[in-house]
């Protein structure tokens, strides 16, 4: 993408924003304003869905941003995500109060179960919903500061990245498995009640999450393009391509990577906290390395390398699953696989990928449109065919 | 003085029965008919009577007496229980099997306490005596574990007697172990004990000794906590060996499941993450492999492993070529691509095995001849293991042999090292390539059956190594094989020295986090390849 002029589709923010506003603005008054029944009244079953749906696109925003811009294919963003959802999760179970089964003001049933006797060090402050919002950030962040640093220091790069960052969130997954790490074992964290003291099973209560996360998923769009429009984002796109000759030009690529690295963590971070009190329960297996690829594949649908790609690719991919999963649920991991494959061989580009490569392709010179060739993952050096018959001529 | 008594009462039995010649049974059928009928002194005069007419089965008959399964019949006859499940029996003295007896048409032979005292120490007696080593041995280790100080004297008596020098050891400590328990062996005796379960320096010979710290004797109890410390010590160093060899064990499984990745991965530079399913059609070839042995010549059974070998190398390798040839040669130098469509690869190979053999898992029986263990000092090796470790370095030898001396071997190393100069030498390199990576996948269907031994046969077997094999070959160095090697067993073994001290979870995340930075240290692994070719 990096050819094409961004003004040239200044349009598709525009586009963006509006389709988000209006969503925030209608999905809610059709589900409350609209009786029951009437044809355009939008349950709050649905509702929840596409608050769901919005926060995977967060998370889709948040990987596009490291992959499509900067080439890091992470496998493990599901580890980020799942931390600023426990984050949450904690704050929830601090607010069951008094009501759970065994009754403790303080403790979480899990914990009366487990024998605590008081709450661990790393509970305290998650009754306070600023810290816990805090927390939602920093977790994520430090974490991918720890390894970022380590990883781009020494040099880590393609699929060796990949393959740590699956190791990383594996190896989280085993931990958050365990009774005595305190964060609930296999059953995770659920049951939640209220927020703010407003029932989480409210319609209303689920119109604001999918409101905030709409809010949330414009404010990321905002950050990520401001990334990716500035200088810095052309730095970033200079790496992708070509990371040696960038280092080589003087950029200390290493920083370049840490930052967008840990942004792009924290955005994964918001989008779990968004997600959980929409789902009602965080458990390890958002740990798992397979939902962490599953997010890759909606950016390679929607097109990585194209914010808006990732987050049209998060819903399409999304909402084909929950139907697909309802009418015949067998065939699930067929589609998903072959989804995997085709797009890989077939749209390497992703939807909107490919339909911005059609529309720059016909506003540009056919001598131009080998440089135009956005193969973000390893590029044929772009060939100078004047040079080259230069070369060939003997000058 | 026991033993006297013993010695005296079958002196005296024989007597009376000599005396008694005339309308006293003899012959040990006599002997066992009459024995219903007896009271318990004539039982006992009898039974002494049976022992010494050395019959082969009257310990067997003695034994079933003591322990209550030994009955007479409505018609007289005299069975005993035998069988593992207590369900069938068999004539007392020729062993026949005899069927269609319920326990209703039985009568129990009673005992009382005193007799079944003598029995046991008659039985001990008997099978300490045996002529057949092997019976002898087992009861001397039965003796040591039972320390029942009735049989000293029948212990005393068979070490004199005994002619191999193992067995008398084994008697040594038997008696050493009783010994230790009685009251009124001298001190003496007792120190002697104490060094002979020193020498023996087992958990057992430890339990043994470790009851000695309540002893009177000041000395005794000193010479015994010395004993204890010497053997926890010894227990230590080889409970040392045996976690070497369970990680070993481990390591080896890495090694199958990692070595076919490590040529796809190492050696092409294809990110296989189907890779786990290759082995998964191993393992499930291995088990048609055994339905149809099964349904076709149930006599080969024993031979169904072997053959399934060469089963799942060409069912997986001929996967292999096929995903070579359909997906992967057009991403070829898009490695990030490759992992995304390979892995939607394996998603759809898991449903398919799902679909067609069902979700639960499959039984592959394992054959008989890989039961089993035999002892090393105080280790203990199994067959199964180390048939999996003898599997492993066979495979692995065969591999870096066929590498390194065949024609298609060198032609692969060709297209590694300089993809454009092998094929202006004339060779084909995308065959070269195809056949490369069913190689890998063929490795892999070969880890499936070794795999199939040891984990559980089902649609997830692959998924729960595919991680694992990918660190094994980052850590050991891509594009090496013999990394490969060093990095399975160093991660094995790290792995079962961990587990005891910080569980096998725990132990597993730290092994994985090790890993983790071992890489930002050595980026390319153990073995590095050298040169410019890295840096591309």
């Amino acid at each position: 993408m990096s050819a094409i002029p961004a003004r040239r589709f200044g349009t598709l923010p525009v586009v963006l924003y509006t389709v988000l506003a209006v969503l925030a603005v209608s999905v809610p008054l059709l589900n409350l304003a609209v009786p029951e029944g009437a044809p355009f009244h939008v349950s709050t079953y649905v509702v929840t869905l596409l608050g769901k749906y919005t926060a995977y696109a967060l998370l889709a925003l948040a990987l596009d941003l490291v992959w499509g811009y900067c080439g890091i294919l992470s496998l493990g963003h599901g580890a980020f995500f799942a931390l600023g959802g426990y984050a949450m999760g904690m704050h929830l179970m601090r607010m069951i109060g008094p009501r759970g089964v065994y009754g403790n003001p303080i403790l979480p049933d899990f914990m009366v179960f487990l024998n605590y006797k008081e709450l661990p060090w790393y509970w305290l402050g998650f009754d306070n919903f600023l810290f816990a919002m805090l927390i939602v950030l920093l977790a994520p962040g430090l974490l991918a500061y720890v390894f970022g640093t380590f990883a781009f220091r020494s040099r880590v790069t393609g699929v060796y990245f990949s393959i740590i960052t699956q190791a990383m969130t594996f190896a989280m997954m085993l931990a958050f498995f365990r009774n005595d790490m305190g964060f609930g074992g296999n059953n995770g964290l659920t049951d939640f009640k209220e927020i703010f003291g407003i029932d989480l099973q409210l319609a209303s209560t689920r119109d604001a999450f999918f409101v905030v996360s709409v809010a949330a998923l414009a404010a990321g769009y905002a950050i990520c393009r401001a990334i990716v429009t500035s200088k810095l984002g052309k730095v970033l796109i200079a790496i992708r391509d070509a990371e040696s000759r960038t280092r080589f030009l003087g950029y200390r690529v290493e920083q370049y990577k840490l930052f967008v690295w840990v942004v792009s963590a924290c955005l994964a971070g918001v989008a779990g906290a968004l997600y959980v009190p929409q789902v009602g329960i965080i458990n390890p297996s958002e740990f798992a390395p397979a939902s962490s690829i599953e997010a890759v594949i909606w950016v390679a649908v929607g097109g990585r390398g194209t914010l808006v790609g990732a987050i049209l690719g998060a819903v399409l991919v999304n909402g084909f699953k929950s139907w697909f999963t309802g009418a015949i649920p067998e065939l699930w991991l067929f589609a998903l696989g072959a989804l995997f494959i085709l797009t890989t061989l077939l749209l390497p580009r992703g939807i909107v990928g490919t339909l911005l490569h059609r529309a720059g392709a016909k506003a540009m010179p056919a001598t131009l449109q080998e440089d135009t060739v956005d193969d973000a993952i390893s590029p044929e050096p772009p060939r100078d065919i004047k040079q080259e018959k230069l070369v060939r001529l003997g000058a | 003085m026991l033993r006297f008594l013993i010695l005296a009462a079958l002196l005296f039995a024989s007597i009376t029965m000599g005396a008694q010649a005339a309308e006293s049974p003899q012959t040990p059928q006599e002997l066992i008919a009459g024995l219903p009928a007896a009271d318990f002194e004539r039982k006992t005069e009898m039974v002494n009577a049976l022992a010494a007419s050395g019959h082969p089965r009257a310990g067997l008959i003695i034994g079933a007496l003591a322990s209550g399964t030994l009955f007479s019949t409505v018609d007289g006859r005299i069975i005993l229980q035998t069988g593992q499940d207590g369900k069938s029996y068999a004539d007392a003295l020729t062993g026949n099997l005899i069927a269609g007896l319920s326990e209703g048409q039985l009568t129990k032979i009673g005992v009382n306490n005193r007799l079944r005292r003598d029995l046991r120490g008659l039985s001990a007696r008997l099978s300490l005596m045996s002529p057949d080593p092997q019976t002898r041995r087992k009861s001397a280790a039965d003796a040591f574990t039972a320390h029942d100080p009735e049989t000293l004297p029948a212990i005393e008596e068979a070490r004199k007697k005994e002619s191999v020098p193992s067995i008398r050891q084994a008697l040594d400590e038997a008696r050493a172990a009783i010994v230790l328990q009685s009251d009124d062996s001298s001190q003496d005796d007792k120190l002697a004990a104490v060094n002979t379960l020193r020498a023996r320096g087992d958990r057992d010979a430890l339990n043994a000794l470790l009851g000695l710290r309540t002893a009177d004797s000041q000395t005794l109890r000193n010479a015994a906590a010395a004993a204890v410390k010497d053997i926890e010590s010894s227990l230590a160093y080889w409970g040392a060996l045996q976690n070497v060899y369970y990680g070993l064990s481990l390591g080896s499984v890495l090694l199958l499941a990692a070595i076919g990745l490590a040529i796809t991965f190492g050696v092409m530079g294809v990110i296989n993450m189907a890779h786990g399913e290759m082995i998964m059609l191993g393992a499930y070839t291995t088990y048609m492999v055994q339905q149809v042995v099964a349904g076709v010549a149930p006599a080969l059974m024993p031979w169904a492993l072997p053959l399934a070998i060469p089963m799942a190398f060409l069912v997986a390798g001929a996967s292999g070529i096929l995903i070579e040839r359909t997906i992967i040669r057009f991403l070829y130098g898009r490695p990030l691509e490759t992992l995304l469509a390979t892995w939607g690869l394996s998603l759809l190979m898991q449903q398919g095995v799902r679909t067609i053999f069902g979700p639960t898992n499959k039984p592959v029986t394992a054959p008989t001849w890989m039961s089993g263990s035999f002892d090393v000092g105080h280790l203990t090796i199994t067959f199964s293991r180390l048939a999996i470790i003898i599997f492993a370095v066979a495979a692995f030898s065969l591999l870096t042999m066929f590498l390194k001396r065949t024609h298609f071997g060198m032609q692969m190393r060709a297209v590694t090292q300089n993809r454009k100069m092998a094929s202006a030498m004339g060779v084909r390199t995308n065959w070269v390539d195809a056949l490369t990576f069913g190689l890998g996948s063929g490795v892999a269907g070969i880890a499936g059956v070794a795999l199939s031994q040891i984990d559980n046969v089902s649609p997830n077997l692959g998924q729960s190594y595919i991680i694992d094999s990918f660190m094994v070959v980052v850590f050991g160095g891509v594009g090496n094989l013999w990394g490969t090697l060093v990095g399975a067993m160093t991660l094995g073994v790290a792995n079962k020295f961990l587990e005891p001290y910080a569980g096998a979870v725990v132990g597993k995340i730290l092994v994985l986090a090790f890993i983790i930075l071992f890489i930002q240290r050595r980026p390319r692994g153990l073995f590095a390849l050298k040169g410019r070719a890295v840096e591309a």
